[in-house]
């Protein structure tokens, strides 16, 4: 597996992250050696093994209906969620109009 | 079998309708945070730092909002998942602080299922119909964007971020706007016996995405368009209305139609190109690291199960067959939860009062409850106080006419009252003189005075006009002042006249 010049391009305007002809040059064969690397996995016979997903036995774990109940991911904290903000108006975030 | 089809000049097109409806679950708190869900708090006050996606946190999803969506699978007679598990599918947007909205693509929580549409053939709908139901997944909400308050600014307020929605998505097994609308009609109903979701589509708790496209019938499926965020049953119709008229114009002067998303203008009730990016779709979907797979306990299973109420179907089925209602009523009074909630609170105390089984007043009930009271309560108007119509007080009422005391008119006026004054049925009908008169021998006097009086019309009843019969009654009724007990007065005449 290997990805094109411009499908690395694509993907990284995708994510919002600028990326110059320079870098391309730099970055389109970094990430094929880490395909390639990342491929010779392939070369393993894992037939018949049960896919694994976490390598200690573990289940998701359920958080009850509780509004508040922990305070780290509570609601009710307007001033820390807006701390950030480059814009804040009226207890709304301001961002650059985003309707045509 | 009647079929709606679009008359074009090449002749008559099929609309093939499938719709994805987004139903917000009720909970407390969101799906991944201890954040509360009610509506209309001020802006951004409920928002943890999980649904402002601050570096570091994690999600951990709250267990009302699987068991809610696996009731709702188990409502519509689905296959429930025991593995699912959630997925991210990335876009950039203002509304959305992660980059990504964590949903569930290829292992959603509940499979396919199915939902009847029931036949209306005023709507339109000559048959009953079962449309299938793909999928429902689970899916966080997005923050809401208010462009109108500053001139250069948009607005963003996060309490909606994070908040549970089921995404139920049909089949395309719709054809005509009539179905659509029945189909999303009977889906909120069933949310709403569930309880899943508030279905309060003003408040956008449900909207749909709807898919359209036409073909000549018995051809392949033509190409799609999706109208995103429709919020109400006449809206979707109107969508479906203009966009298949819109396709087969489009097709017959020999264009393509577009697969593109779309926007509802309900001022116009048109539909236009929603402006993108070509890369728009590209959600680069892949299994969210922060959360492992869901994995359901069958006791789990059984509990969601058990916690289900009588469905619409089955509530219908057993107001026909045991309760001996008509489907018409049947069908009326199982739409809504509140109408079927009063229906049988009042059955049942109107059955205690009358001393009867449920099944022998249930008809009586049903044509109070569906059309006499609401006629009442209309024509008062402002001036009807609802808090008056308590069961009880209509039962009250139900059972003075059951026992002849009182006819249908009167109690109209008794319950008049009552809505006006919360004053005590019985007492109203005695105190206002609104009682049958059941008295034989007042009736009787009546009677032998209007026989006498009509000698010429009693002969040509004895010689075979059957007809004069209800002048008799009129008569009788009118000496009486309307208050005379009608079959005592049937039994009487026909007594007399022989």
């Amino acid at each position: 597996m290997s990805v094109t010049r411009e499908e690395v391009a694509k993907i990284a305007s995708l994510a919002r992250i600028k990326m110059g002809d320079a870098e391309l040059d730099t970055m389109v064969p970094e990430l094929n050696n880490i395909l390639d690397w990342v491929e010779q996995l392939g070369e393993v016979d894992c037939s018949g093994v049960e896919p694994m997903t976490a390598v200690i036995p573990n289940s998701l774990r359920l958080r009850d209906d509780v509004v508040d109940a922990i305070p780290e991911t509570a609601g009710g904290r307007r001033e820390d969620v807006l701390a950030n903000a480059p814009a804040a108006e009226h207890g709304f975030f301001g961002v650059p109009k985003v309707i045509e | 079998m009647t079929s709606y089809r679009i008359q074009g000049a090449t002749g008559e097109w099929e609309v093939v309708i499938g719709l994805e409806v987004h139903a917000q679950v009720t909970s407390n708190a969101k799906l991944f945070s201890g954040a509360s869900t009610a509506f209309g708090a001020e802006p951004n006050t409920q928002v943890s730092l999980v649904d402002a996606a601050m570096p570091g946190m994690l999600p951990v999803p709250n267990r009302e909002c699987i068991r809610q969506a696996v009731r709702t699978g188990m409502a519509i007679d689905a296959e429930i998942n025991k593995y699912s598990r959630f997925d991210r599918k990335n876009y950039f947007y203002a509304d959305l602080p992660q980059g990504y909205q964590i949903s569930q693509l290829y292992h959603p929580i509940v499979g396919e299922g199915q939902l009847l549409i029931e036949a209306d053939e005023k709507a339109g709908i000559p048959e009953d119909k079962v449309i299938g139901i793909e999928r429902i997944h689970v899916e966080q909400d997005a923050g809401k964007l208010m462009h109108d308050q500053h001139p250069t600014m948009s607005y963003v307020d996060l309490n909606r971020s994070g908040v549970a929605l089921m995404e139920i998505v049909s089949k395309p097994d719709m054809r005509s706007p009539a179905e659509a609308g029945a189909y999303v009609r009977k889906l909120r109903a069933i949310l709403r016996y569930v309880g899943s979701c508030d279905g309060n589509m003003e408040e956008g708790s449900m909207r749909a995405d709807v898919n359209v496209s036409v073909r000549k019938p018995g051809e392949e499926f033509g190409t799609r368009t999706e109208t995103k965020n429709v919020n109400s049953v006449r809206f979707v119709m109107q969508v479906i209305e203009y966009e298949a008229n819109r396709q087969v114009d489009v097709l017959e002067n020999g264009g393509t139609v577009d697969q593109e998303t779309r926007l509802f203008d309900p001022n116009t009730g048109t539909t236009r190109t929603m402006r993108s990016k070509e890369d728009a779709h590209d959600y680069r979907y892949f299994p969210d690291p922060d959360l492992l797979p869901l994995e359901l306990e069958d006791s789990f299973l059984d509990e969601c199960r058990a916690s289900l109420p009588e469905l619409p179907d089955a509530k219908r089925a057993r107001y026909e067959n045991e309760l001996g209602l008509t489907p018409y009523n049947a069908r009326e009074l199982t739409a809504e939860v509140e109408t079927f909630a009063r229906f049988e609170t009042l059955l049942g105390v109107a059955a205690a009062k009358i001393g009867k089984p449920e099944a022998k007043v249930a008809t009586q009930v049903a044509n109070w409850a569906l059309s006499v009271a609401p006629g009442v309560v209309k024509s008062l108007g402002e001036e009807a106080d609802m808090a008056n119509a308590t069961a009880e007080a209509q039962a009250a009422i139900l059972a003075m006419q059951d026992k002849g005391e009182i006819s249908g008119g009167q109690a109209k006026e008794i319950y008049e009252i009552v809505l006006k004054t919360g004053r005590d049925p019985e007492e109203i009908a005695d105190s206002e003189g609104l009682k049958q008169v059941s008295d034989t021998g007042a009736i009787e006097t009546a009677i032998d005075e209007i026989l006498a009086n009509n000698e010429d019309k009693v002969e040509q009843y004895r010689g075979g006009k059957d007809k004069l019969f209800g002048f008799f009654v009129g008569q009788t009724m009118k000496a009486m002042q309307g208050k005379a007990n009608p079959a005592v007065v049937n039994q009487i005449l026909k007594d007399k006249l022989g």
